[in-house]
């Protein structure tokens, strides 16, 4: 389950666009399993319009899909939807449902996948609000009725309600404030470290980047300009990543961690 | 290797010996919790448990938790011993062991006379506070547009001219359609039934009557409810849940003026406008009728239309429909503001707004035959 050589997800020369207006252009990227793969790039260019063609909702023109080995061009029906029972995602918004509680939003794709006595189907719930951070007494609570870091956090346990091998994570620290972000870093690095997760993470937040992510794909003009760990990144000559990880924001804390990453083998 | 079973248990004198195997996951948890559960059963006499780990080929929280949850069987009597897992699998173990320590609060019950009572009682209740809240809203739109009598400036032109496009100009052709579908249906059934007694000619003073004191414009004032009155709840409520109105309440602009008086005025400009053409409609339908069923010429008709309606009974049904305007705009406005956070909330609204919108609008028709009949109208 756990080998390192096959890529979890690979994608080769993928086209997407809208009209008349191409969003990704020949874009290529391996996520290799195990890893926390981290996803930047300027607004509007194309970081969650990669993350929706992965997951199957938006369409593409050209290109190669392969996610756990399997081509998503050619999978039939139910491979599909066995597939996407081995993934979980966490929306920007957290897409709860929300005309049920937390627990039963957490419930709904165990109930739906497997047949669990009701027990097991709250201890498991619970378990898994526990192991994101909630308390029992969260559970029976309504989507309107949690904060921001709260609902991402439900939103997080029911992406993970199957135990899935790969999370994909849209934006999961934005609108969070910089504690919550950094829990929830913390919270996803262990989750990752615990459940062997493999996890595609897009976000804008440089701290998460330095210390959740294993690699960056820096995204421009609708392809990858770069990928790697932190240190590539750093030495990367291409514009914008230049000007993201050296700018203003990123300078501050590129000092700060750079030592880390040369003193790290 | 064990592959066949997920958990034999053997005992060794007072020992019990447990052996896991195969997949400890999801898809196995059903299977695998009845045997956790048959062993927990079956072993209360053991004193010391121990539970190998070590056929165990994938484990997953589900895995972890029953293992956690067989084990806090004995955890009274020194615990049991778990050996043979992998050292992730450990981690994940450790994750479980602070799980589900405290019961979960459990949802409130209770007798069902009980219930039912307070069902009866909240629905009573209920009833007051949405009267209350009409005359709430009423209020707010009154304060509203006496305000704007002062500064009439600030009234929100392009606003009200939008919603009267939406509200009254694209409702016009299926209220025609259907008003002149209603006046036809009435002239057949009248000229049917008056025929037997050779009093075809008052079919039509039954029609012109009818569609114009009450059938038009309570027909205009029903398919308004349910599809402006609607989109205006449902609007409303989008604007509620993504915190749009209090954003504009911050900026210090009063919701009520806004975005609640242009569509409440709209729709009292556009319900006489609509009964008018409606009411046309319906004539015009019922004299088609009349012509291609009952042979009745179109000359007659008219001339007969002549004798039959006076200006009164134009007027009754042109003084209702303002109000009637009024009514559907403050039920669905009112309706909008209740919405809360989640789409539930937006959909029971709005079937509330449309069901209460056309309740209220046959009773205010009521109130007003009984005051039309006591004037002499």
């Amino acid at each position: 389950m756990r080998e390192q050589s096959k890529p979890v997800i690979s994608i080769r020369d993928l086209v997407v666009g809208f009209g008349e207006a191409t969003v990704l252009d020949h874009l290529s990227l391996d996520v290799r399993a195990g890893e926390i793969m981290g996803v930047v790039g300027a607004s509007g260019s194309g970081k969650s319009v990669l993350l929706r063609t992965i997951i199957g909702l938006l369409p593409k023109r050209e290109g190669t899909i392969e996610v756990l080995g399997v081509d998503l061009d050619r999978a039939s029906e139910d491979e599909r939807r066995a597939l996407e029972r081995r993934w979980g995602v966490l929306f920007q918004q957290g897409a709860l449902f929300s005309s049920l509680t937390v627990r039963q939003n957490v419930q709904f794709p165990m109930r739906e996948n497997l047949e669990l006595s009701s027990r097991l189907l709250d201890e498991m719930a619970l378990a898994k609000l526990e192991m994101v951070g909630l308390t029992a007494a969260d559970a029976n609570k309504f989507p309107s009725e949690l904060s921001g870091g709260m609902t991402k956090r439900a939103a997080l346990a029911r992406a993970l309600a199957l135990d899935p091998e790969i999370v994909f994570l849209d934006e999961p620290t934005s609108g969070l404030d910089p504690i919550s972000a950094g829990d929830f870093d913390a919270l996803i690095k262990t989750l990752q470290r615990t459940l062997g997760l493999t996890v595609f993470m897009v976000t804008h937040d440089l701290e998460s980047l330095y210390t959740v992510c294993d690699r960056i794909a820096a995204l421009a003009d609708g392809r990858i300009v770069a990928v790697g760990p932190m240190s590539t990144m750093l030495e990367c000559e291409h514009p914008w990543v230049r000007t993201y990880f050296q700018g203003k924001r990123g300078g501050m804390l590129t000092d700060r961690i750079g030592q880390l990453v040369t003193e790290a083998p | 290797m064990s592959d066949g079973s997920l958990l034999t248990a053997k005992f060794e004198d007072d020992r019990l010996v447990l052996a896991g195997g195969g997949s400890w996951t999801a898809a196995h948890a059903a299977e695998l919790e009845s045997l956790v559960d048959g062993v927990s059963r079956d072993a209360t006499r053991a004193r010391s448990v121990s539970i190998d780990m070590r056929g165990v080929r994938e484990f997953d929280t589900f895995g972890a938790w029953l293992l956690e949850r067989l084990a806090r069987q004995w955890s009274a009597a020194g615990g049991a011993s778990i050996v043979g897992l992998p050292e992730h699998d450990r981690h994940l173990l450790d994750e479980m062991s602070g799980v589900n320590r405290e019961a979960a609060p459990a949802e409130a019950g209770g007798y069902w006379l009980l219930t039912a009572l307070a069902a009866i009682g909240r629905g009573t209740t209920g009833v007051g506070r949405d009267l209350l809240g009409f005359a709430n809203m009423f209020g707010a739109v009154g304060v509203a547009a006496v305000r704007l009598l002062t500064r009439p400036r600030d009234f929100r032109f392009t606003s009200a001219v939008h919603q009267l496009d939406r509200v009254c100009w694209q409702a016009v052709p299926i209220i025609l359609l259907i008003t002149f579908l209603i006046g036809g249906i009435i002239a057949q059934q009248g000229i049917f039934h008056f025929r037997k007694f050779g009093a075809e000619l008052y079919a039509v003073d039954l029609v012109a009557i009818l569609i114009l004191r009450e059938v038009g414009v309570l027909i205009v004032a029903i398919m308004v409810a349910g599809r402006s009155g609607s989109s205006y709840t449902a609007e409303l409520g989008s604007m509620m849940m993504r915190e749009e109105v209090d954003a504009l309440r911050t900026m210090g602009f009063d919701p009520v003026e806004v975005l609640i008086l242009p569509r409440v005025l709209v729709l009292i400009i556009a319900l006489p406008v609509l009964t008018f053409l409606g009411s046309m409609a319906a004539l015009y339908g019922g004299g088609l009728v009349a012509f291609l069923y009952g042979g009745m010429s179109p000359d007659i008709y008219i001339a007969r239309l002549e004798d039959a309606i006076s200006l009164t009974h134009f007027k009754v049904g042109m003084i209702k429909a303002p109000f009637m305007g009024l009514v559907i705009g403050l039920v669905a406005c009112t309706e909008g503001l209740l919405v809360k956070g989640s789409a539930e909330s937006l959909g029971l609204q709005t079937t509330a707004s449309v069901v209460k919108s056309i309740f209220l609008v046959i009773v205010l028709d009521g109130m007003f035959a009984v005051f039309f009949a006591s004037i002499g109208m």
